[in-house]
């Protein structure tokens, strides 16, 4: 796969799926990549160090760690399979099959991110829209509780803020205004500049009652210290939009989870006076695939557990709970627990069985009974992928990598349990 | 006076003054200009520094610069990476870079004082010397 011309690549860096960027290859390296982020450089890049295969730390043949992670969960009673936000829909697909045959709880990091965002997005609850017609038409955007020029970074130049688009010839300039939401000065903060709401941490909720207050005329009440003019000001903003898009980060679906019925009551509110979508800041490429792909088999989009009956799903089912009591054995594909999850749950991974496929050794890796190294999807292995929007992508390898693939480990695994 | 502004329109060097070079006494303020003066020294011509250990690659630059915009409209001007090479500013390699600098609205003597790269890097690592 030698080539000097560059080629077109989907970047696999995070949920936008960049796919302008260019990719010069020489010798089966990457040599220059041309319109990526950081993030995508990194990823392109790949690991800095590569995953061995090993069983109980030590260094084995690929097929003896496939055949022990085979055993492992075989033995399991009541095994998890956890992750799938860094893998293709295929591998995911693969793993909500292998889920099925072991009878096996199955989740992602949805799971504590914005799956109960896409959940009422999927159920047609929250009206959403694709980046290409926030692009093309919207007109307002509203960064809550986000901070893209951070999580990601071409957001704002590729699609929400700066480029001209169909109805917005004159881009930011003069035809969209970008209003921040949040409890810091972030990046995206300083970009929205006078249109910055600076809010007390956990005071989405009030702030989100105001807001419906002063859209429907009223003086909107606060327990903190806000300039009420300046909600009124906002209503004014939102109430003139031709098509706007809240994008809702963590900062808003975590500080509101207990009361998420609220986004619902507030976008139908603002959707009386005006015309407005949501789209969730999902982070990994792939972390809205499993949710798309699981509700397909299953009907639900996460914390699923196979049964005889049939699948189930509930918050017993989700990855906190069952680490925290439950699984027995923990198959990880396309994620680090260690390093993502808090450590009063992760600490639990050092006393069940944990099996880790990825191409990259990681903090996982260093306490996996069984480590299985895969080929870094969208870099060596291709597929499909959803955007943080819902729409479907096709990624393309780059490089030959010579190992298996990840849906091809979950596969094998799956030929040895069954 | 005259040599102060020289030296900010960068038509001058600070080594060209012979007193400041040549007297002991003024050995501190040699050093003090120096220092004051370093930040011009990795400038391109319109006076552009790009700090690239603060860049995230986010290509804001790329897409609200309007020479950009004119010259790649279908390009940066609608949010992708530069189609062509008649760009100020490009994304390589996770880091914003500069070419055709003489397209640059601060360049020439009918310059202006654009600031369109400037206000929405979120970063701060573009600046104007």
């Amino acid at each position: 796969m030698e080539m000097t011309e560059p080629i077109t690549w989907t970047c696999t860096g995070c949920a936008l799926l960049c796919e302008d960027i260019q990719v010069h290859i020489k010798d089966n390296k990457v040599e220059k990549v041309e319109h990526a982020c950081l993030k995508g450089k990194a990823r392109v890049y790949g690991c800095k160090h590569t995953a061995i295969s090993t069983v109980d730390q030590a260094e084995v043949d690929i097929n003896s760690a496939i055949s022990q992670a085979a055993e492992i969960l075989e033995k399991a009673k009541n095994p998890l399979l956890y992750g799938w936000s860094n893998s293709t829909s295929e591998a995911q697909v693969a793993g909500i099959e292998l889920a099925q045959t072991l009878g096996a709880c199955i989740d992602s990091t949805s799971s504590f991110c914005q799956g109960i965002t896409i959940n009422e997005i999927m159920n047609g609850s929250i009206p959403s829209c694709t980046l290409e017609e926030v692009r093309e038409k919207a007109d307002v955007v509203i960064y809550w509780g986000a901070d893209p020029m951070s999580s990601h970074p071409r957001h704002l130049s590729k699609y929400s803020y700066f480029p001209r688009g169909e109805l917005r010839q004159r881009g930011y300039e003069e035809d969209r205004t970008a209003i921040c939401i949040d409890v810091t000065q972030s990046r995206t903060a300083k970009i929205c500049k006078a249109m910055f709401f600076s809010i007390p941490p956990g005071g989405d909720a009030e702030f989100m009652r105001a807001l419906m207050d002063g859209l429907a005329g009223r003086v909107p009440k606060l327990s903190y210290d806000f300039d009420v003019k300046r909600i009124l000001e906002l209503a004014a903003v939102l109430k003139k939009a031709e098509f706007g898009v809240i994008f809702a980060g963590l900062g808003l679906v975590y500080s509101i989870k207990e009361e998420f019925d609220l986004i619902l009551e507030f976008m139908s509110t603002l959707n009386r006076f005006s015309n407005f979508s949501l789209i969730p800041m999902a982070g990994h490429f792939n972390m809205r695939g499993f949710n798309h792909n699981l509700h397909e088999k299953t009907g639900f989009i996460h914390r699923v557990r196979f049964t005889k009956n049939g699948p189930v799903s509930g918050v017993e089912y989700s990855v906190v709970e069952q680490l925290k009591h439950g699984a027995d054995a923990v198959l990880v594909v396309g994620s680090d627990p260690l390093a993502s999850l808090p450590l009063s749950i992760a600490r639990r991974l050092k006393d069940i069985p944990l099996i880790l496929v990825d191409p990259c050794a990681n903090l996982t890796t260093r306490v996996a009974d069984v480590t299985i190294p895969c080929g870094a999807s969208g870099i060596e292995v291709g597929g499909t992928a959803v955007r943080l929007d819902g729409k479907k992508m096709d990624i393309s390898p780059i490089v030959q990598g010579d190992g298996l693939s990840d849906e091809m480990v979950v596969r094998r695994i799956m030929e040895e349990v069954s | 006076m005259a040599f102060a502004v020289a030296l900010l329109s960068r038509t001058k060097q600070y080594t060209e003054c012979p007193p400041l070079m040549e007297e002991d006494k003024y050995q501190d303020s040699r050093q003090k200009l120096k220092n004051i003066l370093k930040p011009m020294e990795g400038a391109e011509e319109t006076g552009l520094i790009i700090h690239e250990e603060l860049c995230s690659g986010c290509g804001n630059c790329v897409v609200a610069c309007p020479v950009n915009v004119a010259n790649d409209p279908h390009g940066s001007g609608r949010g992708f990476g530069p189609t062509n090479e008649k760009v100020i500013f490009r994304v390589e390699n996770g880091i914003v870079k500069a070419a055709n600098i003489k397209e640059c609205r601060r360049f020439g003597k009918d310059r202006i004082l654009c600031r369109a790269c400037i206000d929405p890097c979120p970063t701060e690592a573009i600046e104007f010397v």
